[in-house]
């Protein structure tokens, strides 16, 4: 599998961002750069909620620059607004198998499985409201376990996590991704969240994305753009 | 963020084109019935004239005493704080869905021919008020706007910064100071908008005109155009004065819009700054005496009529039961009509926003025409309409339910729309990631975070629809009616106890049927 962003323009009110690049199967990268760059931008255009004002979206070979976000070969995971407050757990994980909430007895075990999986056993007659932080994202993690997408996106969903409550999170990321075989597309403005996880990063900055790049060795040797972002 | 490929589906143009359509036929259709009936008329007679000349002269005389009244009793309420202030501010939102009907027989308990101010000033030999004609209409006008202005001020005051008080009172500023720096200011921006609100309320408001006015010298366009049809049955001579009336009601929706300032309601009333100014003895016991006789002017003929109704209550004949039932059927209608119509526009408009802003802005004053239109000028329009076809009196409820919705529109448009958008902007992303599409999108994920305005607004429009008496005594044939239309009946030969008995009941049923709404929304709404 692969995503090709073929010579695509988007526009922000006057902010406008060029990216040319192919992303690869089996990659973990970050979109690093920073705030109000375009990194949320570059991922809404990916996921589909933002059409380009140029150019085309390939996954493989086809044209998706025009295909609706659900039908799209990926799962999202916004900043906040993850999980509906108005459902109980497992009904917000359930809408990863079915949209209307019309579940069969197998569908339901698939469920409680996912629940394990993001270890929150018995927490699914719970609300979103009764959760913690960590835990509402594991949910929102579990229900992308179940849509079983080729591409996982973050757009900074851990971003209001402590350190090491952060650092669990994308543990369970990595073991999600990896046990699927799926890519991940991750925003960040931490260089350490991307050392951390990825292999790869697409550096952001100056209305341009760049193709993705060696993440321990851009961090080693950073172009100017990105030392201007990191400060040293 | 827009997500600008989020489709428009049939279902929006469907339920939202035909929300609109009714709208647009109610109000620009309705008048262009009428136009096109008025062409084959004579000019204006002087009575029309003096109507027109009244209808101006008793809005603007109402607008001003509510305002100047309002300013002194607000910044009381702004500057104060006592036990009480919460209890005050909340009746003074009652007003809005008071019957006017309700608080005629208020006023006339204590300023009629026999009320209490007439018998207080005959035992010093001065003869009973006259409440009926100019003075009568305004003072009712006054009665229902003081609370209406009192509020919006009040909302000015509170959009003051704390921090500019005490920055006042650090640098010792004084109160006249304060009036000056700070008052004088945030009264400039305000008081031209709620002045003209209260003129816009005062020129089509009919049942007051219709209780207390009356006769060549005291006849609003409203009321003129009631006994045109009613009486004469002269449709050209009520199409001529629904269109005076229609673009008079515009011209000052338009200078209202105009002029509007903006302001920050989002903040609430209770949100209590501190103040450090006002404190003199003279101050206190002008703020004291201000709204010491403004709540007695206000809640005495309330008081007056709830605690004469209760006797008669329960000696009411079967007639007022039937009324009753009638109302509620009415009011339920109405505020399901007036709710799913607000849902479809709203929805409708908040697609076409994302593709062209300026469309979506049109459809947003489209909703909001019915607060230029007058329930008569709609009332006329359908009556030219439907009588080559049906007897408008045989179709005078439903009618009535229609135009209501109408009515309420602008009311719930105003509330449902933000909430909806608020919904769409923090999960429409999320139910358009995970595929949810129209039906279960909406049941799952939008209807959860409307409930609660829909609720609201729902039971809004059933006490607005309860208490109106308007189109009803246009089509009402002798055997049917509402209750606000068998409160006027009774007045109008006297009985004036059985009145406030049907009053009572009314009440009662308003604000039951707006609890029961509103209280329909809170229900928790989890899905476990």
């Amino acid at each position: 599998m692969s995503i090709t962003l073929d010579n695509i323009e988007l526009s922000h009110g006057s902010f406008t961002l060029s990216a040319d690049f192919k992303i690869e199967e089996g990659h973990k990268i970050a979109l690093l750069g920073p705030s109000g760059g375009g990194k949320s931008t570059l991922l809404s255009a990916i996921a589909g909620f933002k059409a380009p004002d140029q150019g085309r979206i390939l996954y493989n070979e086809t044209d998706i620059t025009n295909t609706p976000p659900a039908e799209r070969p990926i799962a999202l995971l916004f900043q906040d607004h993850n999980l509906f407050p108005h459902l109980s757990v497992e009904k917000n994980i359930a809408l990863g198998l079915h949209p209307n909430l019309r579940l069969s007895d197998a569908e339901h075990e698939i469920v409680q499985d996912a629940l394990r999986r993001v270890g929150l056993n018995n927490q699914g007659k719970k609300i979103p409201a009764e959760l913690s932080g960590g835990q509402q994202q594991r949910v929102a993690l579990a229900r992308c376990l179940l849509r079983d997408r080729p591409v996982l996106c973050l757009d900074e969903p851990f971003a209001a996590l402590g350190p090491a409550l952060k650092h669990e999170m994308l543990d369970l990321v990595a073991e999600i991704v990896d046990g699927s075989n799926a890519t991940l597309l991750m925003v960040t403005h931490q260089p350490e969240d991307a050392a951390y996880i990825t292999d790869q990063t697409v550096l952001i900055a100056d209305g341009q994305a760049h193709p993705p790049k060696d993440t321990a060795e851009l961090l080693a040797n950073p172009p100017i753009a990105l030392a201007r972002y990191l400060g040293t | 963020m827009a997500h600008s490929t989020q489709p428009i589906r049939p279902i929006h143009f469907l339920l939202g084109g035909s929300a609109f359509a009714l709208l647009l036929l109610l109000t620009l259709g309705t008048v262009g019935a009428l136009w096109w009936r008025a062409e084959i008329t004579s000019s204006l007679s002087p009575a029309d004239w003096s109507a027109i000349r009244f209808t101006i002269l008793q809005a603007l005389a109402s607008a001003v005493i509510s305002i100047l009244i309002a300013i002194p009793t607000a910044r009381a309420l702004a500057r104060r704080n006592f036990r009480g202030r919460k209890f005050i501010l909340t009746l003074m939102g009652a007003p809005f869905i008071l019957p006017a009907i309700v608080a005629v027989l208020g006023i006339l308990a204590v300023w009629g021919r026999s009320g209490y101010i007439s018998d207080l000033i005959a035992s010093f030999g001065l003869g009973p008020l006259n409440i009926y004609g100019f003075g009568g209409v305004v003072l009712a006008h006054v009665f229902f706007n003081i609370p209406l202005a009192t509020r919006l001020l009040v909302q000015g005051w509170s959009a003051i910064p704390v921090e500019h008080f005490r920055l006042s009172a650090q640098l010792g500023m004084n109160t006249n100071d304060i009036v000056r720096h700070l008052e004088r200011p945030m009264l400039r921006a305000v008081v031209p908008g709620a002045f003209l609100l209260i003129f816009l309320l005062c020129i089509s408001s009919f049942a007051v005109a219709l209780a207390l006015g009356g006769g060549p010298k005291a006849t609003t366009i409203e009321l003129a155009i009631y006994q045109a049809i009613r009486f004469d049955f002269n449709l050209a001579k009520a199409s001529q004065l629904a269109m005076i009336q229609f673009t008079l009601c515009a011209a000052i929706g338009a200078v209202t819009i105009l002029i509007a300032q903006p302001m920050h309601f989002s903040k609430g009333l209770d949100r209590k700054s501190e103040r450090w100014d006002g404190r003199e003895t003279r101050y206190r016991v002008i703020d004291t005496l201000v709204l010491t006789l403004v709540c007695l002017f206000l809640f005495l003929p309330l008081a007056s009529v709830l605690i004469r109704g209760f006797i008669p209550l329960f000696t009411l004949p079967i007639t007022v039961w039937v009324a009753a039932f009638n109302s509620v059927t009415v009011a339920v209608l109405s505020a399901i009509l007036s709710v799913c119509m607000s849902i479809a526009m709203s929805a409708f408009m908040i697609r076409i926003a994302r593709k062209r802003k300026t469309v979506s802005q049109v459809m947003e004053v489209v909703g909001f025409l019915t607060l230029a239109a007058s329930p008569f000028v709609i009332g006329t329009g359908l009556f030219v309409m439907t009588f080559p076809f049906v007897s408008p009196f045989a179709i005078a409820l439903p009618i009535t339910a229609l135009v209501n919705a109408a009515m309420s529109l602008p009311f719930s448009l105003r509330v449902i729309l933000p909430a909806m958008t608020r919904a769409e902007d923090n999960y429409g992303r999320l139910a358009d990631s995970l595929g949810m599409r129209t039906w279960s999108r909406f049941r799952l994920a939008i209807w959860p975070r409307l409930k609660r305005p829909v609720g609201f607004s729902a039971g809004l429009a059933a006490a607005l629809s309860m208490g109106d008496l308007g189109v009803i005594t246009l089509f009402a044939p002798p055997d049917v009616a509402t209750l606000p239309l068998m409160m006027y009946r009774m007045m109008s030969t006297y009985q004036l106890g059985a009145a406030a008995g049907v009053a009572l009941l009314l009440v009662t049923l308003s604000v039951a049927l707006f609890w029961i709404f509103d209280q329909g929304g809170r229900l928790e709404h989890n899905v476990r």
